[in-house]
């Protein structure tokens, strides 16, 4: 058995644990009989908790997270820079931007219509970011192109804080922009699924070119590989996943930088290797974020993107301050 | 007969300064040519063309007759291997899985065998499995030489390989790409030591401001008038213990 196929046995295992804890732990506590319930009767109050409730919410994180770090892991390998995450090349601000324009002209309640929109936005960001590709081909010259789309997103949104004539649809798009898999149902879970499958499918005929590009742009354009093409698969696979994670769950920061670094040492650096234990890692730690966000006990409960955040930073700067030898030479 | 690795009135420009300009190259299966000139002379302009990495402006660039610009990359890969002077690794793969990457359209298993071939070509396959991020810069240039002769394309180009690189790692270097010309294969290879050069080379093809000046036997085409024209030394050839040593100075 590869060492990559055992990361992933590994990962998948941990993840269907936490996703089991996430589904039988919260902040209602049950006793025994109600456990009883809420395996056979699926009539009863605790049925509807678990499979209704707090299941769909755990697969979201799951599939949300495996979403974000498989686009980390995409962007990471195709810039060849381990800073690289979803947001930095602007397609999460773009997807941001889509959705606060739905809920300001209306349409939160119209069902799918913001998520629709945030995918939208990813997708044009993603186009942008293939032209941009096809003219420009030092990665530098890419994440500055993303950096001013991600400004020009982000300005945007601003704007329509700024002129949004309602306070509520204001309150709306903010409680949005913080990222949350708060009452997600399984029409959500099958929604983003099959974004998810879209992105790895890409992500995987990337593979080789991500690989390849470990020795930069020369060696791998002299290498026999169609190169323009794979770059236009890892876009696509990127713009995809993050869409589809904005769509679902608003911006959730951070776990699309780490997740391709807490797995790098196992995978021995291999940036085609490290896509399929990246998306594992980003679903493991989003459901337990999420779960340890629920289970802290405050008035309100914490939003998963804060929460990922405030959590997440002080762990990266430890894994970037111990990893950071690695990275480059 | 038209020679595998051949350019032809080759003209090019980057930011609007001409690199190359005029430039006629042949190099013969069984033959290692030097590429030598002054930085800024158009070296690896050269050698990028025959990769597809340059676009000429006139001229053409031809890989066993027929003009690089036609070939598929993969084709383009298979007749020629690429080894930049870039030495930059983006993640600590081990030295393995980077000679590996010459062969990309191996199976993975038949990739690495390969791949273990080539480092103990260049005297490291006990390194295999070592993280290239904890090695010396000469073992990593190594594992990256290893990497273009693991694609076992008939055709070499290497640009610089010796730069920075201590005198024992330099030799090696040019010996296993000697070794490669010796086998059968055709090798370009930019240099900036002279000696080192007219030790290795069949032939010397000199490029001064992105014109070929010489292109003939070491002797002959680094010929004291050359080497005053082009590099400004003052210098001639000595009968050294392994050949022809350049004893030289500035032109005052």
């Amino acid at each position: 058995m590869s060492r990559t196929v055992r990361l992933c046995l590994i990962l998948g295992l941990v993840c269907v644990a936490a996703v089991a804890a996430a589904v039988l732990l919260g902040e209602t506590s049950f006793d025994g009989a109600q456990y009883a319930q809420a395996f056979g009767d699926p009539t009863s109050g605790p049925w509807e908790v678990f499979w209704q409730v707090r299941a769909p919410r755990a697969v979201c994180a799951l599939i949300v997270g495996a979403c974000l770090g498989l686009a980390g892991a995409v962007m990471q390998g195709l810039l060849r820079n381990p800073l690289a995450d979803p947001g930095v090349l602007g397609v999460s601000a773009t997807a941001a931007l889509g959705a606060a324009l739905a809920i300001v002209l209306g349409g939160a309640g119209v069902a799918g219509l913001v998520e629709m929109s945030a995918l939208a936005g990813a997708v044009v960001a993603g186009g942008l970011l293939i032209v941009a590709a096809g003219l420009m081909r030092a990665p530098e010259a890419l994440i500055l192109f993303g950096v001013a789309l991600s400004s020009f997103a982000g300005a945007a949104t601003a704007l329509i804080f700024n002129l949004s004539p309602s306070p509520i649809a204001q309150a709306e798009v903010m409680s949005w922009l913080l990222g949350s898999v708060q009452n997600r149902s399984w029409v959500d879970v099958a929604w983003v699924a099959p974004a998810l499958v879209v992105a790895a499918v890409f992500a995987g005929l990337s593979a080789g070119g991500l690989r390849m590009l470990t020795l930069g742009d020369e060696t791998a354009a002299a290498s026999g590989l169609s190169m323009g093409r794979l770059r236009v698969f890892a876009l696509i696979a990127a713009a995809v996943a993050t869409g589809a994670a904005v769509a679902v769950a608003g911006v959730i920061g951070f776990v699309g930088l780490a997740a391709p670094h807490l797995v790098r040492a196992a995978a021995r650096g291999d940036a085609g290797r490290i896509l399929a234990p990246s998306a594992l890692a980003g679903g493991l730690m989003l459901v337990v974020a999420d779960l340890a966000a629920r289970l802290t006990p405050t008035d309100q409960e914490l939003k998963l993107g804060v929460f990922t955040a405030l959590i997440g930073a002080p762990l990266f700067a430890l894994i970037a301050w111990r990893a950071a030898r690695e990275w480059r030479l | 007969m038209i020679a595998p690795l051949t350019m032809w009135d080759a003209d090019a420009s980057l930011g609007g300064r001409k690199v190359l300009d005029g430039a006629d190259v042949q190099v013969e299966y069984g033959q290692l040519v030097a590429l030598v000139g002054p930085n800024g002379a158009g070296k690896s302009c050269l050698i990028k063309a025959f990769v597809g990495l340059l676009e000429l402006d006139g001229g053409v660039a031809r890989l066993n007759g027929d003009d690089v610009r036609t070939l598929s990359p993969r084709e383009r890969a298979r007749r020629v291997a690429y080894l930049p002077q870039e030495r930059h690794i983006a993640w600590n793969l081990p030295a393995v899985e980077v000679a590996a990457l010459g062969a990309p359209f191996l199976s993975g298993a038949e990739a690495l065998a390969r791949a273990h071939a080539a480092l103990a070509e260049v005297g490291i396959d006990h390194l295999a499995d070592r993280g290239v991020a904890e090695m010396s810069g000469g073992e990593r240039a190594r594992v990256l030489l290893a990497r273009a002769l693991a694609t076992d394309a008939p055709l070499l180009l290497a640009d610089e390989p010796i730069a920075g690189l201590d005198p024992d790692a330099q030799r090696l270097v040019l010996e296993r790409l000697r070794a490669r010309a010796d086998s059968g294969a055709g090798v370009l290879v930019s240099l900036h030591d002279l000696t080192l050069a007219a030790a290795v080379a069949d032939r010397i093809v000199v490029l001064d401001q992105g014109q070929v000046v010489a292109h003939a036997p070491p002797m002959e085409a680094l010929e004291p008038d050359v080497l005053r024209r082009v590099f400004g030394l003052d210098g001639r050839w000595i009968e050294g213990p392994d050949g022809p040593l350049l004893a030289a100075r500035r032109v005052q």
